[in-house]
Formats: C-alpha cells, sequence, structure tokens
C-alpha cells in the first residue's frame, strides 16, 4: 500500500505544467532519435544533459527518462517501414515487421508493435512500482563488499549472457575500466595513467564515450553501407488501430513471456537488446505459427516489442535502488543524477521522494502519451526518413560535437569523441560489445572504491566476499556467470 | 583486422599493467591497495583476454573471422566522413563551431549528396542559425566561438 500512495504522491509531483511540457518534449525528441539510425537513446540523453545542468532535476530526470520511452517507441518505426533499425533493440522487429509492410500491413504491423511495447512498459512499470521500495529497503544493509559483489555480479553477467565471444566481451570492459581509472585516483588523490598530460587530469568523461561510442561510431557504420532509404509507404487510421487491438488478446502468452524476459534482463544487466533477440527465438520456438516467423507473423512483432520495452523500463529498477544501471542508457541517466549531486542508491528513496516517485509516474504517463502520439504521427515520422542521409548525417555529428563540448567546455573532449567513434566503429565492425564497456566507464570508479573499501576494512582478506550469506552468495553466483561460457562449452563436449 | 585490434588492445593492457606498477601495485600502508592496484589486474585480464582473442583469429575457424573483414571500398566510404569530420572538429576548437558547421553542412552535402548549390547554402546557413537560437539563446550554454562571433559581437 505504501507504494501505492508513493506513487499518487508522484503524480502529484509529475502534474505540473512545467514538468508535462518537458516530459512531451523529450517523447518527441526521443522519437526522432530512436527511429534515425545513428542516433540512439543513449547517446541523445548524453547530448542533452548539459542543456539540464540548471533545469529542475525532477524536471530533468523526467525530461530525459522521456527521451528513452520515446527512443523505444521510434526504433520500430524505422524497422518495419524502411528495414533499417533504428535502435539496436529493433532488429528482431524487422524480422517480421518489414515483412508486413511489404504485405501492405504496415498499420497492422505498428499498431502492434508499439501497442505491444506499450503493455510491456506498464507491466515492468508496475513491478518496477512495487519491487523497488522492498530492493531499496534491503539494500539500506548494504556495506562495500556487498556492493563490491553487486558490482562484480553485473560484470560477470555480462560475460556469461552475451552473445559475443568471452574474451572480447572481458576485453572491452576491461578497456572500460582503464579509460575510468584515468585522472585522479579518488582514494589517494593521487595522479595516475595520465602520462603527463594535464588534459587527462580530471579523466575521460563518460558521456564524452557515449557519444563518441555510439553517436560517432553508429554513423560511421551506417555510412559503410552507402544508404538509401527505400520505405514502405505507412496506411494507418483508427480503424486499423481498433481491427489490430482485436487481435492482440489472442498473442498474451507471447506478450506475458516477452515481459518476463525483458523484465529478467533488464534488472540483470542484459539490456534490451539481448531481450528483444530471446523473447522472439522462444516465440518462434513454442508458437504453433512457429515456422512461419520472419515472413510477417504479427506474433513476431509482438515478442520482440514486449520484451524490449519491458527491459529498457525495468533497468531503471537497479539504477534507483543500488546505483547499478541495467543498460547503457540507464547508466547515462545514473550519470546525470551524479552530475545533479544526487547519490543513486538505496536512501535515493527516503531522501529524494519526489524525485524518484515524480519519475516512475512519469513512466505511466509517457508511456501512454508516447503510444498515443507516436501512432496518430507515424507518416509525419517516415517523411523525415525521406530526408537524404547526406543532410542527416552531417547535422548529426554536429549535434554530437556541441553535446561533448558543452559538458565541461573542454575543447580535448572533442578529440576524444572522434576517438572514441573510431574504437566504436572498430568494436562493432568486430564483434566487441559496447555495452559492458560504456557501464564500466560509468562504474569504474564506485567498484573500484567499494573493493578498495572493503579491502582497507578486511585488512587485504579476500574472503570477506564470502563472509556472510548474502554477499557470499552474489560473489558465488558472478563465478558462475563468469565461467559460464566454460561450463556450457565443458557440457557439450562431454554430451 | 581481428588481429590488429586484439594486437592493439594487448599494446594499450601492456602501458596500463607498466603505469599502474610503476605507482605501485601492491598493499600501501594506511591506504590498503595502492592506485595501481586496481588498474594493473584491469590490465593484466584485459592481456589476457585479448591474447586469447589473438590465438583464436589465428588459428581461425570461429565465426568471428568472418567478420573481420572490412572491404576496401567499405573503408573508403567511412574515411569519406572520418577525414571531413576530423577536420571539423579541429576548426571548431580553432575558429568556433558555427562557421564550422556552414562549411561542414556544405561540403557534405555538395560532396556526398551532389546538392546544387542553391539548395545547399540556404540549409548550410539555417543549421548553425539554428542551434545558435537553441543553444545560446534557449538553453543559455556557451558554444565554442571564434573570430567571426567576436566581430559581431558575441
Amino acid at each position: 500500500m505504501d507504494a501505492f500512495l508513493s506513487l499518487l504522491h508522484g503524480f502529484d509531483v509529475l502534474l505540473t505544467f512545467n514538468n508535462l511540457f518537458y516530459m512531451v518534449l523529450g517523447i518527441l525528441f526521443g522519437v526522432l532519435l530512436g527511429f534515425l539510425p545513428g542516433v540512439g537513446g543513449a547517446n541523445g540523453i548524453a547530448i542533452l544533459l548539459p542543456l539540464t545542468f540548471s533545469m529542475d532535476k525532477t524536471t530533468a530526470i523526467i525530461m530525459l527518462a522521456a527521451i528513452y520511452w520515446g527512443a523505444l517507441f521510434g526504433g520500430c518505426i524505422s524497422a518495419i517501414l524502411f528495414n533499417i533499425p533504428g535502435e539496436p533493440w529493433s532488429v528482431a522487429t524487422t524480422f517480421d515487421g518489414h515483412p508486413l509492410a511489404k504485405q501492405g500491413r504496415a498499420g497492422e504491423a505498428l499498431t502492434a508493435s508499439l501497442t505491444s511495447s506499450f503493455i510491456g512498459a506498464l507491466i515492468a512499470t508496475l513491478v518496477l512500482t512495487f519491487l523497488a521500495p522492498i530492493v531499496a529497503n534491503f539494500a539500506l544493509d548494504f556495506g562495500p563488499p556487498e556492493y563490491f559483489a553487486v558490482y562484480l555480479l553485473t560484470f560477470c553477467s555480462f560475460v556469461g549472457m552475451g552473445r559475443q565471444s568471452p574474451f572480447k566481451v572481458l576485453s572491452a570492459m576491461m578497456l572500460g575500466f582503464a579509460f575510468a581509472a584515468v585522472g585522479t585516483d579518488e582514494v589517494t588523490g593521487g595522479v595516475r595513467l595520465t602520462f603527463g598530460t594535464e588534459t587527462l587530469l580530471t579523466g575521460f568523461h563518460f558521456l564524452i564515450a557515449v557519444i563518441g561510442l555510439f553517436g560517432i561510431g553508429e554513423i560511421l557504420v551506417t555510412i559503410e553501407h552507402g544508404l538509401n532509404f527505400e520505405g514502405q509507404k505507412a496506411k494507418i487510421n483508427p480503424l486499423v488501430v481498433w481491427e489490430t487491438w482485436k487481435k492482440l488478446p489472442q498473442y498474451w502468452v507471447t506478450i506475458i513471456r516477452g515481459t518476463a524476459v525483458g523484465v529478467w534482463l533488464g534488472v540483470t544487466p542484459g539490456g534490451a537488446t539481448p531481450a528483444s533477440f530471446m523473447s522472439y527465438g522462444l516465440a518462434k520456438r513454442f508458437s504453433k505459427n512457429g515456422d512461419k516467423f520472419g515472413t510477417g507473423e504479427l506474433e513476431g512483432v509482438v515478442a520482440p516489442e514486449t520484451a524490449a520495452h519491458s527491459a529498457g523500463t525495468s533497468a531503471l529498477l537497479p539504477m534507483l535502488t543500488l546505483g547499478i544501471p541495467g543498460s547503457p542508457t540507464a547508466a547515462v541517466l545514473l550519470g546525470g543524477l551524479l552530475i545533479w549531486g544526487l547519490q543513486p542508491g538505496p536512501l535515493l528513496f527516503v531522501e529524494q521522494k519526489d524525485f524518484v516517485w515524480g519519475l516512475i509516474a512519469s513512466i505511466y504517463l509517457g508511456n501512454l502519451v508516447g503510444l498515443v502520439i507516436v501512432l496518430s504521427t507515424v507518416p509525419l515520422w517516415a517523411s523525415i526518413m525521406r530526408v537524404p542521409f547526406s543532410i542527416i548525417a552531417p547535422i548529426v555529428i554536429v549535434v554530437c560535437a556541441i553535446g561533448s563540448y558543452t559538458l565541461s567546455n573542454a575543447p580535448a573532449d572533442l578529440i576524444f569523441m572522434v576517438m572514441f567513434g573510431v574504437i566504436g566503429y572498430l568494436f562493432k565492425k568486430l564483434n566487441y560489445p559496447l555495452a559492458p564497456m560504456v557501464l564500466a566507464i560509468v562504474l569504474g570508479g564506485r567498484a573500484e572504491n567499494a573493493f578498495r573499501q572493503s579491502m582497507i576494512g578486511a585488512q587485504g582478506d579476500l574472503s570477506v566476499f564470502w563472509s556472510n550469506g548474502l554477499v557470499g552468495t552474489i560473489t558465488a553466483l558472478s563465478m558462475v556467470m563468469l565461467f559460464w561460457p566454460l561450463i556450457h562449452w565443458l557440457y557439450q563436449r562431454l554430451r | 583486422m581481428n588481429i590488429a585490434v586484439a594486437i592493439a588492445l594487448m599494446v594499450v593492457a601492456s602501458i596500463v599493467m607498466i603505469a599502474s606498477y610503476r605507482l605501485g601495485s601492491g598493499w600501501a600502508k594506511d591506504v590498503g591497495p595502492d592506485s595501481g592496484y586496481f588498474p594493473f589486474y584491469i590490465g593484466l585480464i584485459m592481456f589476457i583476454s585479448s591474447g586469447l582473442t589473438l590465438v583464436q583469429s589465428i588459428i581461425g575457424g570461429r565465426r568471428d573471422a568472418r567478420v573481420s573483414f572490412i572491404a576496401r571500398d567499405q573503408l573508403f566510404r567511412v574515411l569519406q566522413v572520418l577525414v571531413p569530420m576530423t577536420i571539423f572538429v579541429v576548426l571548431s576548437i580553432t575558429i568556433g563551431i558555427y562557421i564550422s558547421t556552414f562549411l561542414f553542412m556544405s561540403f557534405f552535402m555538395i560532396w556526398h549528396g551532389r546538392y546544387p548549390l542553391y539548395k545547399t547554402l540556404p540549409i548550410a546557413i539555417a543549421v548553425p542559425i539554428v542551434l545558435f537560437i537553441v543553444f545560446e539563446v534557449w538553453f543559455l550554454v556557451p558554444l565554442p566561438k571564434g573570430p567571426f562571433e567576436a566581430w559581431l559581437g558575441y
């Protein structure tokens, strides 16, 4: 009941003209970012973060989170109409969404995908509303060893659940940690890994890394294919929407399964992209029309979209309660919290009630408003997509550059942005995952501090990570995750 | 390509390890693990995992090996964007972002998009003006400026 009352309070915070205005602005901006290939939620939020420094904290997080919901919705438009995933999590939507559009059923596909996104988000938000206070309460007792164990689990999960080579996951992650270590050592105050340069004294800012890796890197990958967009017509009207809505309830099993997969992978740091693939794969295996998947099955659109959106939403749960983001976009939001001077973690639920519950209330309303806006404006977005890439690409690059510069007015950041862009391009080409690298850059300092504090407390005795049931379980789970690829390999060998 | 990146990562890992070792990667009195402790092991893990990637890509047969191929014309297209972008960034730092944006937009539209001048110029002029209104006027964030803006009184 407590959570319900807090939620009502949250709506009370949310419902001011200012907050609603910035929420709608955020959604519109997010949809734009989401459906344009080359820019996404994570780097869109990174670019806009500096603009929120002077805003009210609650308004700022509502706007930035709204960009995230908008981007989650927007990704499927370009996936269905143009067969170009605007976001990595809408790749699985293209499998059945684009064939549907080719058959002239784009309206149906869009309605199904946007509606199921909404349902996925709604269920995930309900989970967030009622589970987050409990997790936060539980986490109040965490000490440094517990925190380090949770960080360990976060990063080991990437190795265990990643679809890429575990060695590449580790390399990318460690590179992220190395970037995070550059600059001033927070514990001793000493300078490290700057190689005598003054520009590196403050270290690499993770927002620059996000803009470079996701923004510039993505542009380079897109350019490589030499783009000309050929889209299908989007015929969508209230009748189509209504007819599609009548069909959706028969996919309830797929919807529930997709949401469950999404919530699980969102809370543990898998993120929206693996969730969408997993949900699509499961739906294909268990559906009675499974063999028709890929030729334009509505169910093949419903499955990845519910999972992607519920994963994206539930990624906020560990971010708010533990300070550990479940996806790169949530990581950028976490960075925002730190910049606004808020300490993410369980105390947020005690000390910043307006902020937390205003945000959670905005997820409900933001997704509803997002659904309505996107459904009614699909043709408009599709026409923006017809603007040639030779105009969009330079604008995106300029905006990325502005985002990097405004962060701390440091010219060197622009150079770092290009550098991270090249890294992002190479890593994408060679199948190195970017998500663990970004998370390592964001969390590197905090993970290191938790480790060092535990070590100081335990006088260098590593067994502190097995000292009680809780921390021992998390550490053991991390080890299982870390060695999962090996276990899996051995198991297959033995069979 | 795969091999080159793996080697580059190993080099970075070695640099991190050497630098951390010099800082002190052991147990320091009173402060616990020293500044270089964490980065040293980061470097070590990175060295080992990149080394294993290297071994895998040399032996080949892994799925990854096929992906590692970047065709020459693809590389050319990427450089066509990367080089102007680098010039744009350097120009932004030196002569300010507005003029650089104008130049960058015009270059991109004429060279990549093959637009005639009368279509290019309005867009290339409009973009920096919109940027100015949104950032400097609405959100009050200063962007890099050069002599031209100073001449206009900003």
